[in-house]
């Protein structure tokens, strides 16, 4: 969701900054319709598709929507319930009925506990911003191995490419199991040879990833490891 | 408030003792993104006034009685540094930094779309390392940067500006000395781009002329402030984006 991509006009917006006139387009995420005007609530790049107008931030917190896939850090434990850190505002409560083990009560700790990391699904945000997990379902499961990284929200989409073209030439030239979480979040395992690529990979995306010579660079590291 | 009628503050040719005219503004500098451990961060310099704010956030509000359901809080901790003016200050929060911070903190729930995050909390730390008169306008002009950088939807800027009476004559943005000597300071909190008021405080009399004048001047002042604030924004991406935006 960078400003930088190719082609597109670029204009960088601050908040308060009018956009343009409000009548006949739809006001987007980022942006806020005031008397006239669509004026921007969020540092970032003017997005204009489909008759809405919306603002791509620059930085963002993560806030949960029913369905991603995120990695959490479990927080705290109780008999029957777990809370993981998501990066968010909130913490999110996995119950032991969305577990994918069946323990006795007040045996939580034995399959999770303070620190371990994991995968899991938003199953459910209510208004008040309570979120549920869930780790049922197909891969999702507690990381044991590799390591987590995080990277900032607008950089997700950078990371991925194109229906996930980038990533898969990722997984391939560092022969690592790579898992992008729409929380920021990413998991990598492989051999330390690849882990080690995909850290400097990781680093050019958090100092370079807003840029447009972004995927230059990119394509130079992964040629590079090609030849290697 | 009536001065000290013994203490010159404009010179013989209408100047004042630093050489500026009656609606000329001390030098203002800000940057954006200073602070990489935090979210969002900014410095700001306006004359020998220095401030650095750090937003984090949003956050879930702790300790919870400060939640509320339908929006985030603001919590703003307003704090100056030993070192920042002449006489050490005794560190710690006093009975002036926690008024600051309190209305530094109405001023900028008017600006953020608090009701985006019920139950959270956005920390705002502002710490004033050097002193010289109008430190709660400089860390107002800060947290806002420091806001907009952490990604944290707002409906506008806000800028901190002051103007006040000295020898009977209305001056934008007073120094130390005017500020000790003077007779009126009117800080405000403006939105440039309504021109709303966010936040005004009023120390000494003003007649409703010379309110007025220093109404026009904080105006003007805050829309030279609010160019630089966004330049500042858009400065530390276009430059990092080889000036291509």
């Amino acid at each position: 969701m960078s400003g930088a991509k190719e082609g597109a006009e670029l204009r960088l917006v601050t908040p308060g900054e009018a956009i343009g006139a409000s009548s006949g387009v739809r006001a987007g995420t980022g942006t806020l319709i005031m008397g006239d005007n669509i004026i921007a609530t969020k540092v970032g790049w003017v997005n204009n598709k489909n008759g809405v107008t919306s603002v791509d931030p620059i930085h963002s917190a993560y806030m949960p929507r029913s369905g991603d896939l995120v990695i959490g850090i479990i927080e705290s434990v109780r008999n029957n319930l777990w809370f993981a850190d998501v990066n968010g505002p909130f913490n999110g409560l996995l119950p032991m009925s969305l577990a994918p083990w069946k323990v006795e009560f007040g045996a939580a700790r034995q399959q999770m506990d303070i620190g371990d990391i994991m995968l899991a699904r938003v199953q459910e945000v209510d208004e008040a911003h309570n979120i549920v997990l869930t780790m049922k379902g197909v891969g999702l499961r507690r990381l044991k191995e590799g390591i987590m990284s995080e990277i900032s929200m607008n950089h997700i989409s950078r990371l991925r490419g194109d229906e996930d073209s980038t990533l898969r030439q990722l997984k391939e030239v560092s022969d690592c199991r790579i898992i992008v979480a729409e929380n920021g979040r990413v998991w990598v395992d492989g051999d330390s040879d690849g882990i080690s690529f995909m850290r400097t990979v990781l680093e050019l995306v958090r100092n370079d990833g807003h840029m447009a010579t972004f995927n230059a660079s990119l394509e130079a590291l992964i040629e590079e490891r090609r030849n290697a | 408030m009536g001065g000290y009628g013994d203490v010159q503050l404009l010179r013989d040719d209408g100047l004042r003792l630093d050489g500026r005219k009656v609606d000329e503004m001390r030098e203002v500098k800000v940057e954006a993104g200073v602070l990489p451990a935090a979210d969002g961060s900014a410095w700001v310099k306006h004359g020998l006034n220095v401030a650095v704010c750090a937003v984090y956030g949003p956050m879930e509000a702790h300790p919870r009685k400060i939640q509320r359901q339908d929006r985030a809080v603001i919590d703003v901790r307003y704090n100056m540094a030993p070192f920042s003016t002449s006489d050490r200050i005794r560190p710690g929060f006093n009975r002036r930094s926690r008024e600051i911070s309190k209305v530094t903190a109405e001023a900028l729930e008017s600006v953020v779309l608090v009701e985006r995050y019920p139950r959270s909390k956005i920390r705002v730390e502002i710490e004033i390392l050097a002193a010289e008169a109008g430190t709660r306008c400089v860390g107002i002009t800060a947290a806002a940067v420091a806001l907009a950088d952490a990604g944290i939807p707002m409906r506008d800027l806000i800028v901190g500006v002051a103007s006040g009476k000295i020898e009977d004559t209305v001056v934008l943005d007073l120094d130390k000395a005017e500020d000790n000597y003077g007779q009126a300071d009117l800080p405000m909190g403006i939105l440039p781009t309504t021109g709303e008021i966010a936040f005004l405080q009023m120390d000494g009399d003003l007649s409703v002329e010379e309110y007025n004048t220093c109404m026009e001047y904080n105006l003007k002042a805050a829309k030279e402030i609010h160019e630089l604030m966004v330049d500042a924004l858009k400065r530390r991406y276009i430059e990092k984006n080889g000036g291509e935006a």
